[in-house]
C-alpha cells in the first residue's frame, strides 16, 4: 500500500514538473526583448506583449492599492477588535467570499462599475481584482496577527498604551513580515485571473495607463491568442505563459524561501 | 476596522442585490422553467440552463472521481508514511500545483493534454468500455474527459492541502492507542481515517466549490456546446464557460440577463457549497488548534 501512496504523489509532482517544463520548453524559443516590449500586431508581423506586461502591472497596482489596505484592516477587525458573533459572522463571510468564483465577482463588477460607466476600464478590472484579493490578504493577516505572543500585546497595555497604540504601534511591526509574505502571495494569486478581467478591463491592443480605458493584461492575451488559429499566435502564447510563471512561481518560492526560517 | 468588516458583510449583500436585480428580467420571463429546460437559443430569445448545470455537474464529478483518491492518496503519504525531509519539500511542491494559473491548464491542455488523449487515451477507452454510454461518438481530445481531468489536477491540491491539514489535526494519543491495541500500521491508519471523516469530507466538498468555479481552464477544453450527453468523449458546457464566451457577445437585454441569473445560480451553489465545507473543516481543525491554511 505504502507503494501505491507513494505513485499518487508521484503522480501529482511529475504533473507539475512536466506542465512547468514544457512551458520553459516551448515558450523559450519565441522570447526577445523586442517581445517583450512591443504591443501586438497583425499576424505575420511578429509584435510582442510589452502593452500585456504593462497593463497586468497596471492592474495589480490598482487592485494593490484598493485591496491590500482593505484587507489588512479586515485581518486586523477579525483578529484584535472583533469579538463575539459579529466577528463570526465576518469571519464566515470573508471565508465564502474567497470561494466565490471568479467569474462572478466580474459579472458584480461589470454591473455595478462598467454599466453605469457604459464603457470598459481598467478601474473596473482593478476593482474587481481588489474584491478578489481582499478576502485572501483578509485571512493571511488575521492568521499572522494571531501568531504574534500575547506577551507582546500584554507588555504594550501595562505600559499604558490604548488598544489602537498597542494594534499599530506593536503588534502590526511584530507581524509586517508575516502580513507582508500574505500580501506577495494575494499578488502572485491575483496576476494569474483572468475570468473577471474579460468582461472588465476587456483588453486592448495599445500602451495605455488611463484608468478609463480598457487595457490588455497578460492572461486575457494568452486567453485570445491560445484560441486563435494562427501558429504564430501559439507560440506567443506560450512565451506569455512563460513570463507569466515566472512571475508568479517566483513569487511562491521567493515566500516560500522567505518563511522557511520561521517554522 | 469595524467599518470595514462591515464592508466585506455590504460586498456580499451588494453581490446577492446586483446579480439578482440584473437577471430579474431573465427571471420574470422563465422563472423556475429556466432550470429545467434544455433551450439555449439566443436567436428566438429561449434560454434554458439544464445543459450548464449538467456540464457543470458532470465534469465536477468526474474531477473528484479522479482526484479523491489521489488526494487521499497522497495525503497519507505525506502525513503518515513520509520522513520529515521528504514531506515537507514534496509537499511544496504538490500545493505550487495550486498556483499554477488556470489559464495556463487551458493553454496545456489544448496542446498536450487534449492531442495525447485523443491519439493513446480515449482510443483505448472506446476499444475496452465502447459498450457502455460513457465512451462513445467521435473522439476529438476536447470534451467532457478532458475538462474533468484538467479539474481534477486544479483540485488535488486543494483537497490534499486541507486533508493533510486534518489528519495532522487528529490527535497522537489515537494512533497510540490504536498501535497499542495491536493494529498494523494501516489498521491504524483507518483509525485516523475515520476519525478526521467529517474533515476530509470538507475537503472533498470545498474541492467540489472550487471545481464548480472554475472557469478557464474548462472554456479552453471542453467543447462549449449546450448538449446533454453522457458520453464523456462530446463536448459540453459549463456554467462559467457560458458566461465566460458569452457575456461580450450578449445582444439584447434579455440575453445578458439569462447570462447573470446563471451567474447567480452559481454564486448561491458555491456559496452554500463553501459554507458547508468550512463548518466540516472547521470543526475539525479548531480542536487542536490548527492553522487551517486552505483558501
Amino acid at each position: 500500500m505504502t507503494s501505491l501512496t507513494a505513485l499518487c504523489t508521484l503522480l501529482a509532482v511529475s504533473a507539475l514538473l512536466i506542465i512547468i517544463s514544457y512551458i520553459a520548453w516551448k515558450g523559450i524559443g519565441s522570447l526577445s526583448f523586442q517581445f517583450l516590449t512591443d504591443s501586438p500586431k497583425p499576424v505575420g508581423e511578429g509584435g510582442g506583449i510589452g502593452n500585456a506586461i504593462l497593463g497586468s502591472l497596471v492592474l495589480l497596482l490598482i487592485s494593490s492599492v484598493f485591496g491590500l489596505p482593505l484587507g489588512i484592516c479586515v485581518g486586523i477587525y477579525l483578529s484584535e477588535v472583533g469579538k463575539g458573533r459579529l466577528a463570526g459572522v465576518v469571519r464566515f463571510i470573508v471565508d465564502t467570499l474567497t470561494g466565490i468564483p471568479s467569474i462572478v465577482t466580474g459579472v458584480f463588477v461589470y454591473a455595478v462599475l462598467v454599466l453605469p460607466m457604459k464603457h470598459f476600464s481598467a478601474l473596473a478590472g482593478g476593482v474587481a481584482l481588489a474584491l478578489i484579493m481582499i478576502p485572501i490578504v483578509a485571512r493571511t493577516t488575521e492568521e499572522m496577527l494571531k501568531l504574534v505572543p500575547h506577551s507582546l500585546r500584554e507588555g504594550a497595555l501595562a505600559l499604558g498604551a490604548p488598544q489602537w497604540r498597542m494594534t499599530m504601534g506593536v503588534i502590526i511591526p511584530a507581524a509586517a513580515p508575516g502580513i507582508a509574505t500574505g500580501a506577495m502571495l494575494a499578488i502572485a494569486r491575483v496576476s494569474g485571473e483572468t475570468a473577471p478581467l474579460l468582461f472588465t478591463a476587456f483588453g486592448s491592443r495599445f500602451f495605455t495607463t488611463s484608468l478609463n480605458e480598457p487595457i490588455a493584461s497578460l492572461t486575457v492575451q494568452i486567453y485570445n491568442y491560445a484560441l486563435s488559429p494562427y501558429d504564430e499566435w501559439h507560440a506567443q502564447a506560450w512565451a506569455a505563459t512563460l513570463v507569466l510563471m515566472t512571475l508568479v512561481l517566483g513569487i511562491n518560492i521567493m515566500v516560500r524561501f522567505l518563511t522557511r526560517k520561521k517554522f | 476596522m469595524f467599518l470595514v468588516a462591515l464592508l466585506m458583510v455590504g460586498i456580499v449583500v451588494a453581490m446577492v442585490v446586483a446579480l439578482a436585480a440584473d437577471s430579474m428580467l431573465s427571471i420574470r420571463q422563465f422563472g423556475f422553467g429556466f432550470l429545467t429546460s434544455q433551450r439555449w437559443n439566443p436567436i428566438q430569445g429561449d434560454f434554458g440552463a439544464l445543459p450548464f448545470i449538467y456540464g457543470t455537474v458532470a465534469s465536477s464529478l468526474i474531477a473528484l472521481l479522479i482526484s479523491v483518491p489521489l488526494s487521499m492518496g497522497i495525503a497519507i503519504f505525506l502525513v503518515e508514511q513520509a520522513p520529515y525531509y521528504i514531506a515537507r519539500p514534496v509537499g511544496f511542491l504538490v500545493e505550487l500545483l495550486a498556483a499554477i494559473p488556470s489559464v495556463v491548464y487551458g493553454l496545456w491542455g489544448i496542446f498536450v493534454l487534449a492531442p495525447f488523449l485523443r491519439e493513446y487515451i480515449e482510443p483505448a477507452l472506446a476499444k475496452w468500455f465502447g459498450w457502455t454510454p460513457f465512451f462513445r461518438g467521435s473522439i476529438t481530445g476536447i470534451g467532457l474527459l478532458t475538462g474533468g481531468i484538467i479539474l481534477a489536477i486544479m483540485v488535488t491540491p486543494i483537497i490534499s492541502a486541507v486533508v493533510r491539514d486534518v489528519l495532522t489535526a487528529v490527535p497522537g494519543t489515537q494512533r497510540e492507542a490504536a498501535l497499542a491495541l495491536g493494529a498494523t500500521k494501516w489498521e491504524m491508519i483507518r483509525v485516523v481515517l475515520v476519525n478526521g471523516a467529517p474533515g476530509i469530507a470538507g475537503a472533498v466538498i470545498l474541492g467540489l466549490g472550487r471545481a464548480v468555479g472554475e472557469t478557464m481552464a474548462v472554456t479552453m477544453v471542453i467543447g462549449n456546446r449546450p448538449q446533454i450527453s453522457f458520453s464523456l468523449f462530446e463536448p459540453s458546457y459549463t456554467i462559467a464557460s457560458a458566461i465566460a464566451n458569452e457575456f461580450t457577445e450578449a445582444t439584447g437585454d434579455l440575453y445578458l440577463s439569462a447570462l447573470v441569473e446563471l451567474g447567480l445560480i452559481l454564486f448561491l451553489v458555491t456559496f452554500v457549497v463553501n459554507g458547508i465545507a468550512r463548518v466540516l473543516v472547521w470543526n475539525v481543525t479548531r480542536k487542536t488548534g490548527g492553522v487551517g491554511k486552505a483558501a
